[in-house]
């Protein structure tokens, strides 16, 4: 047998922290875009006014290392472990240094610890983790961590509807745009939108999850996923909600759509909706 | 809707209360006070025991936020706002106490609506997500209570100039609802 190649504890730990804290500074080229190409097209005032405000926000977060929003969200990791690599001390010890780099970057980068250890007695764990991380072994000697920091008001307007197969795909376009309507200012519009749609009950949702570590135009590989990420991002931005839902053309920047295979009887269908701090890295070492 | 940019002073009396319209663009400069969630639990909780609160709510403004901590050099971290809703259950009680201003983002529910215009209450929203920006018009914040809920402890800010629109009047007007429907297409 040939010896595998070690990746170091050190190593995964510093590059997490970094993800952590560049991820919640500094707004990618893809999102700042984004916001000037419907900064052009929105048609309402104070839209444009909301949209110019989220641009100057991006300049302070990177001009003055602030992040871009107080909520800098739960931790949450979609690793993928080559087989052909070992974790030092071994993979167990995985989750304990991602958690450590989580620390570390929320602790360095000034990020808001927004973790409470039980959900209704409700102490805050004062370092942000612990994290949720999702792992799938894949062919090769790499490992890819995947990061983003997830805010709470808009993971609080996310769903998941078991809907009938007969619902179809018109269906689905359909109560997309009503979650987005009652939604409203609530998840911060301009949105993005994951949407995952098959599996089962809980992996609807983690595709959901999933699509939104796309960055944005990168359209799914089939042709009618693809359409159809284009025409729900059209008919939320008819909805009339708005940058900040003070009404306007802009409801959602991009909609990224995951499917898979379901059961007969089924059609699940989630709605992960992101706010416009779209924030992700993703580091292979 | 008028839409009108004004200063506005703390504190906010009943009469500057009524002077505001759904849809004016409002500026700030004064004394404002930051609670969410665990805050407004332990507020009500005092208020229910017959407790003394750690400010006076009399002309008060709440602003919904938990900012992320004070980087060296700075007044406090990014501090944008949080989603109101989460707010509503504890709102009537507070502005029965004299709260007058709320400023946060997102829907408020029907109660709160009705006690605002019982209580000549204002709900402002502020753009959420332009955290390091709102940041810029505070220019003092001092925690005064419940330090140990570390981003959810009250604070003292000394505002100016803190930017916010008015979307829920005393006399019940509402932003949301009316350029909403300005804008829907579909």
């Amino acid at each position: 047998m040939t010896q595998k190649r070690v990746i170091a504890k050190d190593e995964i730990i510093n590059v997490v922290k970094k993800m952590c804290i560049e991820a919640n500074c500094i707004v990618p080229d893809d999102m700042l875009d984004v916001f000037k190409k419907f900064r052009e097209t929105e048609k309402s005032p104070i839209g444009r006014e909301t949209l110019d405000q989220i641009i100057e926000n991006a300049r302070i977060g990177k001009d003055e290392n602030m992040p871009t929003c107080q909520d800098t969200g739960l931790a949450i990791f979609f690793v993928e472990i080559g087989s052909d690599i070992e974790i030092d001390g071994g993979l167990h010890k995985l989750e304990e240094y991602i958690n450590e780099g989580t620390r570390q970057g929320y602790e360095e980068g000034y990020l808001r610890k927004s973790v409470v250890e039980h959900p209704y007695k409700r102490v805050n764990t004062k370092d942000n983790t612990p994290a949720i991380i999702y792992y799938k072994p894949v062919a090769g000697d790499k490992l890819k961590i995947k990061f983003t920091s997830k805010g709470g008001g808009s993971e609080n307007m996310s769903k998941v509807n078991m809907m009938k197969p007969a619902d179809g795909r018109e269906g689905i376009k359909k109560w997309i745009v009503e979650a987005v309507t009652i939604a409203g200012a609530n998840p911060c519009p301009p949105t993005v939108l994951g949407i995952g749609i098959g599996g089962n009950f809980e992996k609807a949702a983690i595709m959901a999850k999933e699509a939104l570590f796309r960055n944005i135009g990168e359209r799914h590989p089939d042709p009618d996923i693809a359409a159809l990420e284009e025409e729900i991002l059209e008919e939320v931005n008819k909805t009339g909600v708005g940058p900040q839902g003070l009404g306007g053309s802009t409801t959602s920047l991009e909609v990224f759509i995951n499917y898979a295979p379901c059961h007969i009887a089924s059609m699940p269908v989630a709605l992960n909706i992101n706010c416009h701090a779209q924030r992700h890295r993703e580091v292979e070492l | 809707m008028p839409e009108q940019k004004k200063s506005l002073e703390t504190p906010f009396t009943a009469e500057k209360a009524e002077s505001l319209h759904a849809g004016d663009i409002i500026y700030i400069t004064g004394i404002i006070y930051t609670g969410r969630d665990l805050a407004h639990k332990r507020l009500v909780d005092s208020l229910q025991a017959g407790e003394e609160l750690p400010f006076d709510l009399k002309d008060s403004i709440i602003y919904y936020v938990g900012p992320s901590p004070t980087p060296p050099g700075k007044v406090i971290g990014s501090a944008g706002p949080t989603t109101s809703y989460r707010m509503d259950p504890y709102a009537t009680i507070l502005m029965e106490q004299g709260l007058r201003g709320m400023i946060g983002k997102g829907n408020r529910s029907p109660e709160v609506l009705d006690a605002m215009k019982k209580f000549s209450g204002v709900y402002f929203q502020s753009t959420g997500g332009a955290a390091a920006l709102i940041a810029k018009s505070i220019v003092k914040a001092d925690v005064i209570a419940y330090d140990d809920l570390g981003p959810e402890a009250i604070r003292r800010l000394e505002v100016k100039d803190f930017p916010a629109i008015v979307v829920n009047d005393c006399h019940g007007g509402d932003l949301f609802s009316s350029e909403i429907a300005k804008y829907k297409t579909g």
